[in-house]
């Protein structure tokens, strides 16, 4: 999008009445000196950030945050990191902000490894102009998220960049987690036959952040799905521990993680058109702009391979909890084309489920 | 070509000379130009493409199709393919 | 009373298919002309389960596809400029024209916006008053009128601002080219149903007599489709060629006078050139004089680019049912849906890019 930056509520005259350029103390949006690393830097920091964020380790306010994990180490445990870079437009949505999604897409990779989340650290990429009660407000957010997620943020960095050089905000966060000892999530486990579920509806995501863009609006009762699945992952270890895999169908949606399940381990995979779980509305939204439910983006749903004989116990305790009541088996693996996916369509019929070649974009034809 | 979709209009009004409503497809609402259908009321079913209404959709015309095809391969009367106790559009888990 | 589900009963596909099986003795190819047609065909899986003597051929009802490289490349250079905002639908942002897409000239600075609807191009000239809003109207029959009405609106509200870049094209010649091909066989027809829902359908009679093939006016649901086929057949095994409405729910004889009238009064026929075709006369619409002060190719002058020749790309071929996308010597190699040398390949719905991805499971 070109730089017309929606938050652009700067009211304040920037020339005194002599013409002269008023020095930068607007306390009303963020500005090219909050970035300096001077006093207005760490009047940012200390207004913002650590009340949102603050927590023992963050609150030493040191260059580098030192945690401790030796005793989790010396059980077995591995360590385990992942990062993500957030850029969402708009920066909020109906059923979450940027905020969340910092925190519960990067808790979220660990959670596919096994691992269980612990630190985070975050970069924030601030565009000039941003005010800063809509700065504020994310924050809070991303730290209400972390705080119920059970992770600390303890680093972070800022910095301003020039209006329409940036989306209003982007933020980037690496997240550490333990994998305990005893468990190997991963491709080389999975084997034809397993069972493949998912843990609830598709396309929530993508379609509730669609139905606010400008120019594509429409009214629907559609809500994002960010959530952090620590818990509801923790369970279904704990129910199944010969789970084969996970995969969160984020960027892509189903198909990416399918495509991506079925290439690195080598099979084939083949899902029933007919059993993928999907709201009304949402689908509805789909038909509408020409999309298939199938790639929109997903941000609190885990893709689950397990062994066919456990698929009953892993269903029954994703539904029992609040993120999984509408968990499916949506299909198996196959020995057949490795690295395809298939659909069988609801008519009887059948088609491939191609990886998404980049953005999936709305069409009328 | 021609993605077009059935909805329901909810409400119509005239906006700067031009008939416009508001119509709803399975649970999304969306504005829609109804130039070309100025008389459709509310409660009618139209076809969108675009943002703009192509026509009517005939609910008549649709039953007869209906019926006509349960009659094909031989079945004596339609099933669940019942015209008038259809499943709810749109998919569900 | 549902108006959608019914139609994508799998009992009534099911007996549809059996009882297109019990008709067929004969080999048959049936093309169907509309891309969103042959994006249901294939997303269905019913392409696959026709019994092995009905061959389905897809043609060039994709706008996008059709859609030539000169005009892409108009396209391109009107939206490269720094006062343009440049509003298409999401369809045509990765055609590829001469030099890139309109996606890549975002990428470098570009303002494009992707839109549902050319009334969105409207609301944004009149939000951007000092920007030059141009919008891409694509599209058939079906799309013709909605631009027709914005150019309307512009002409009565006085917007100075906007203006359109147009590349509607009709259906009937297409059909009448296809019949005329060399190398083309096709023995019946599944007209657009929605192109339809706009023109009406008295026309196919002619065209069903003249040409000799059945035409049968299609909808866009499994069960509409197979159901068109289904009678496509059986006119076929009889020996007849007739015009046929299979879509009666949304296609009325005469059409929508309306949406024909904004249609007369905006547009005029013209010659158009069909990417991978050829020109087909009066096959497309262009502005009539009282519009031409909002036609982009008055507004934005350009001198005329010289337009690369894509000659290995063979999508013409394809488009009229002469070429099976996979006898042609590119595809797979140099062509892929990553890699695209024509708009059959980058299109959802081509017939290139729909053969591609349904051959990936067989060994």
């Amino acid at each position: 999008m070109s730089g017309t930056a929606r938050h652009d509520a700067d009211a304040s005259p920037r020339t005194d009445a002599g013409g002269c350029p008023l020095p930068h103390h607007d306390r009303e949006v963020v500005t090219l000196a909050h970035g300096g690393g001077g006093a207005l830097t760490r009047d940012l920091i200390e207004t913002v950030f650590l009340p949102a964020l603050g927590n023992p380790v963050l609150l030493r306010r040191e260059d580098a945050g030192i945690v401790e994990i030796a005793s989790e180490v010396a059980r077995g445990g591995r360590l385990a990191v992942s990062t993500d870079c957030h850029v969402v437009q708009p920066l909020v949505f109906p059923g979450g902000s940027i905020g969340e999604l910092a925190v519960h897409g990067t808790v979220n990779d660990l959670v596919m490894v096994g691992a269980a989340p612990r630190f985070l650290t975050a970069g924030f990429v601030i565009e000039e102009g941003l005010p800063i009660t809509m700065l504020s407000g994310l924050v809070a957010r991303m730290g209400a998220a972390a705080r119920a997620a059970g992770v600390a943020v303890v680093a972070g960095d800022t910095k301003v960049v020039e209006r329409g050089r940036g989306d209003g905000l982007a933020i980037v966060t690496t997240g550490i987690g333990i994998v305990p000892g005893g468990i190997a999530l991963g491709a080389a486990g999975v084997r034809a036959g397993d069972a493949v579920i998912v843990s609830g509806t598709l396309g929530d995501h993508g379609m509730a952040v669609m139905s606010v863009r400008e120019s594509l609006g429409f009214e629907a009762d559609l809500v994002s799905d960010s959530a952090p699945l620590h818990e509801l992952v923790a369970a279904l270890l704990a129910a199944c521990p010969a789970t084969r895999m996970l995969r969160d169908p984020t960027r892509g949606g189903l198909a990416a993680a399918l495509n991506e399940i079925a290439t690195a381990a080598r099979v084939g995979i083949e899902i029933d058109e007919a059993a993928l779980p999907v709201r009304p509305v949402v689908a509805a939204a789909c038909e509408m702009l020409g999309l298939d439910p199938l790639t929109v983006a997903n941000e609190g749903k885990v893709v689950a391979v397990v062994p066919a004989e456990s698929a009953a116990d892993a269903l029954a305790t994703l539904r029992a909890h609040p993120l999984g009541r509408a968990a499916v088996r949506i299909g198996r693996v196959v020995p057949d084309h490795p690295g395809v996916v298939s659909l069988a369509t609801r008519v009887g019929g059948g088609r491939i489920v191609p990886l998404p070649i980049g953005a999936d974009l709305p069409r009328i034809c | 070509m021609c993605l077009a979709m059935p909805g329901r209009v909810e409400s119509v009004r005239d906006e700067a000379g031009v008939r416009m409503g508001r119509i709803d497809f399975g649970g999304v609402v969306r504005d829609v130009c109804l130039a070309c259908v100025p008389d459709i009321t509310v409660g009618e079913w139209a076809l969108v493409h675009v943002g703009f209404a192509l026509g009517r959709i005939d609910e008549t015309a649709a039953r007869e199709t209906l019926r006509a095809l349960a009659a094909i391969g031989g079945l004596a009367e339609p099933t669940h393919d019942d015209p008038d106790r259809g499943p709810a559009d749109g998919v569900e888990p | 009373m549902s108006l959608v589900a019914p139609f994508r009963d799998e009992g009534t596909a099911r007996r549809l298919l059996a009882e297109i099986a019990r008709t067929v003795t004969r080999p048959w190819r049936i093309m169907e002309v509309c891309g969103g047609q042959t994006h249901a065909l294939v997303r269905s899986g019913i392409d696959r389960l026709l019994p092995p003597g009905i061959e389905m051929l897809h043609g060039p009802g994709c706008p996008v596809c059709v859609t030539p490289v000169e005009t892409i490349d108009r396209a391109l250079a009107i939206a490269r400029r720094r006062e343009v905002t440049f509003c298409s639908f999401g369809d045509m942002l990765r055609v590829p024209g001469t030099d890139g897409d309109l996606l890549g000239v975002k990428a470098r600075g570009g303002d494009v916006r992707m839109v549902a609807s050319p009334l969105d191009a409207l609301d944004l000239a009149a939000r951007l008053p000092d920007r030059e809003v141009v919008f891409f109207a694509i599209g058939f029959e079906t799309t013709a009128p909605a631009t027709a009405i914005a150019a309307r609106l512009t002409r009565s509200r006085g917007v100075r601002n906007l203006s359109f870049l147009v590349a509607h094209v009709l259906v009937p010649p297409a059909l009448q080219a296809i019949v005329r091909s060399a190398g083309t066989r096709v023995d019946a027809f599944l007209a657009a149903g929605h192109v339809c829902s706009v023109t009406g359908w008295h026309r196919y009679r002619d065209l069903a007599t003249r040409f000799g093939v059945p035409i049968v006016i299609a909808g866009f649901e499994p069960v509409d489709l197979l159901e068109a086929i289904r009678r496509a057949v059986v006119q076929l095994e009889a020996g007849r060629h007739e015009a046929e409405n299979a879509y009666p729910r949304a296609v009325s004889e005469t059409g929508n006078a309306l949406a024909q009238e904004a249609i007369a009064e905006v547009f005029e026929p013209c010659d158009r050139e069909w990417r991978g075709i050829g020109t087909i006369p009066a096959s497309g619409w262009r502005f009539t004089a009282a519009y031409r002060d909002i036609d982009a190719v008055t507004r934005f002058p350009a001198p005329a680019l010289p337009s690369a020749r894509l000659t290995v790309c063979r999508s013409g071929e394809v488009l009229v049912g002469a070429l099976r996308p996979d006898a042609c010597p590119a595809f797979g190699r140099e062509c892929t849906p990553r890699t695209p040398l024509g708009a059959t390949m980058v299109s959802g719905e081509g017939a290139c890019a729909a053969y591609w991805h349904a051959g990936r499971a067989r060994p």
